[in-house]
């Protein structure tokens, strides 16, 4: 299982408290790990990534192992301490604006 | 005895207040969707329990909420109220708003003028204003900026463009105001179900008279300093316009500068200003039963967003404007630095009409006599973005 820690509003809105736990077929990828996420949690699509580009919402950002994968290819292999659970796959909101 | 229900969006979530027809106690529900901001809700005509809101944010983009009990409990369209919606479902689709460019519409339009005479690509941000059908409670349409018009006819689960209105010859001339290129202002004619009016900043007003299939500019007879063109079709920034029902010809709006009445539904516009103080402004509206009765709250400049003097005045004009009274009572009149955003004033339409207008310092002001008296509901909410009142039985 994969565990995805989610911002306090995405969490509002997909009715989850604390991490939540997906099933990933295949390569754990960012990619792989969104599309999971949001097929699980469908209130969620278009608030983390574009509907259309499917490019990541500006103001979010993607961490794993305490290294920002935000910028990384959205289809590179992410850790294996991802890929096994050891480590949460962290969505985070910018400390921005009010 | 009748109620109001009083829809308000703010900065930082929703609230509803309702009260029985004296309008004097008020029960205060809310915030909805704490920390969004909610552009804009609204009740359906056809059922007054069914409300549509539009929850933004800058980090999390679009998302559309719905309630089928008044505004007791709240849902994504294609979900259940309190329950996570099953994995697959078309509440995914709900906040999906795509242009259509597709060669069907017969003119695919991907570019509208930037800020420096450029073309730009149309780009989804919010909507701002969700108007339901007055007959079909699962019909509403969705104003949204990058401006374009959009409808849902399944509740808000899905969202189609009427790409007609963009693909009006005017299009790539269209450019953003200072809160961007926004739809905001949406009225259906009630005598005429194939006639619609929009309004856009800074495009101007358009109408369709064919249901949203081709739109056409009305905008003859605004005059804006800012425009060499004395008779530019298109460029005017429109703040709001209202009509009242039983005249669905006659438009007041409020332009960026101005306030202008047209009778020949929206053909030809003239200037009814009069003796306002400033003729800045946001907010427009009609009294209920009175379609010679229109109200402004006039602010000081486009440079300085607060009324004039420091006095929050509501400005009333019973002959269709040029003629206007302040009202004053119950109202700050000093050291009062508020604006009032151009969807956050609504009539109800009891016997005794009551007038309803928020402020981004967060008060919801009620009058129940037609704007002679005034008193808030509330003081302290977050910055007010829209009121919008229902009338119940």
């Amino acid at each position: 299982m994969i565990r995805v820690e989610l911002p306090q509003h995405l969490r509002t809105l997909a009715r989850v408290n604390g991490e939540v736990q997906i099933e990933v077929q295949g390569a754990v990828t960012v990619r792989s790990v969104l599309d999971a996420l949001e097929s699980s949690y469908p209130v969620l699509r278009g608030t983390i990534r574009d509907h259309d580009t499917q490019k990541r919402r500006a103001f979010l950002r993607f961490f794993a192992c305490q290294e920002d994968w935000s910028h990384e290819s959205p289809d590179a292999p992410l850790p294996q301490d991802i890929a096994s659970g050891k480590e949460p796959f962290l969505i985070v909101g910018a400390i921005a604006g009010g | 005895m009748s109620r109001v229900r009083v829809l308000v969006g703010t900065r930082k979530g929703a609230f509803v207040l309702s009260a029985d027809g004296k309008r004097e106690k008020w029960d205060v529900s809310g915030p909805h969707f704490a920390g969004w901001e909610i552009y804009h809700m609204k009740g359906s005509p056809a059922d007054p329990n069914r409300i549509y809101a539009s929850q933004t944010s800058g980090w999390f983009g679009q998302i559309i909420q719905t309630s089928d009990d008044g505004g007791k409990t709240w849902h994504q369209p294609g979900s259940a109220p309190g329950e996570q919606p099953a994995p697959g479902t078309a509440v995914g689709e709900s906040n999906k708003f795509v242009y259509d460019s597709s060669d069907a519409t017969g003119k695919p339009l991907t570019t509208h003028q930037w800020y420096d005479g450029t073309q730009h690509p149309w780009e989804f941000k919010r909507v701002w204003h969700l108007e339901p059908s007055l007959t079909e409670a699962d019909t509403v349409y969705a104003g949204i900026e990058d401006a374009a018009l959009f409808r849902s006819t399944d509740g808000g689960k899905t969202w189609k463009e009427l790409p007609g209105l963009r693909g009006n010859d005017t299009g790539p001339r269209w450019q953003p105001g200072a809160g961007g290129m926004c739809l905001h202002t949406i009225i259906l004619d009630p005598k005429n179900p194939q006639r619609m009016y929009i309004a856009i900043s800074a495009a101007g007003a358009f109408r369709t008279d064919d249901g949203g299939k081709s739109w056409k500019p009305i905008n003859r007879g605004l005059r804006s300093q800012y425009i060499p063109d004395p008779n530019a079709e298109v460029g005017h920034c429109v703040h709001h316009v209202a009509m009242h029902g039983s005249r669905p010809n006659t438009l007041f709006m409020q332009k960026h500068w101005d306030v202008m009445r047209s009778d020949d539904a929206g053909d030809n516009w003239r200037e009814v200003s009069g003796n306002l103080p400033t003729d800045f402004g946001f907010v427009i509206d009609v009294h209920a039963h009175q379609p010679e009765t229109v109200y402004v709250v006039p602010i000081k400049s486009d440079g300085e967003h607060f009324p004039p003097d420091g006095k929050l005045r509501v400005y009333r004009s019973r002959t269709g404007g040029n003629e206007w009274e302040p009202l004053t009572k119950g109202l700050p009149q000093s050291d009062c630095y508020v604006n009032v955003l151009r969807d956050a004033m609504a009539v109800d339409s009891l016997d005794s009409c009551g007038i309803y207008f928020g402020t981004t310092g967060g008060q919801v002001y009620a009058s129940a006599d037609s704007g002679d008296n005034w008193s808030p509901i509330v003081r302290d909410l977050p910055g007010v973005l829209s009121v919008e009142v229902q009338t119940l039985p």
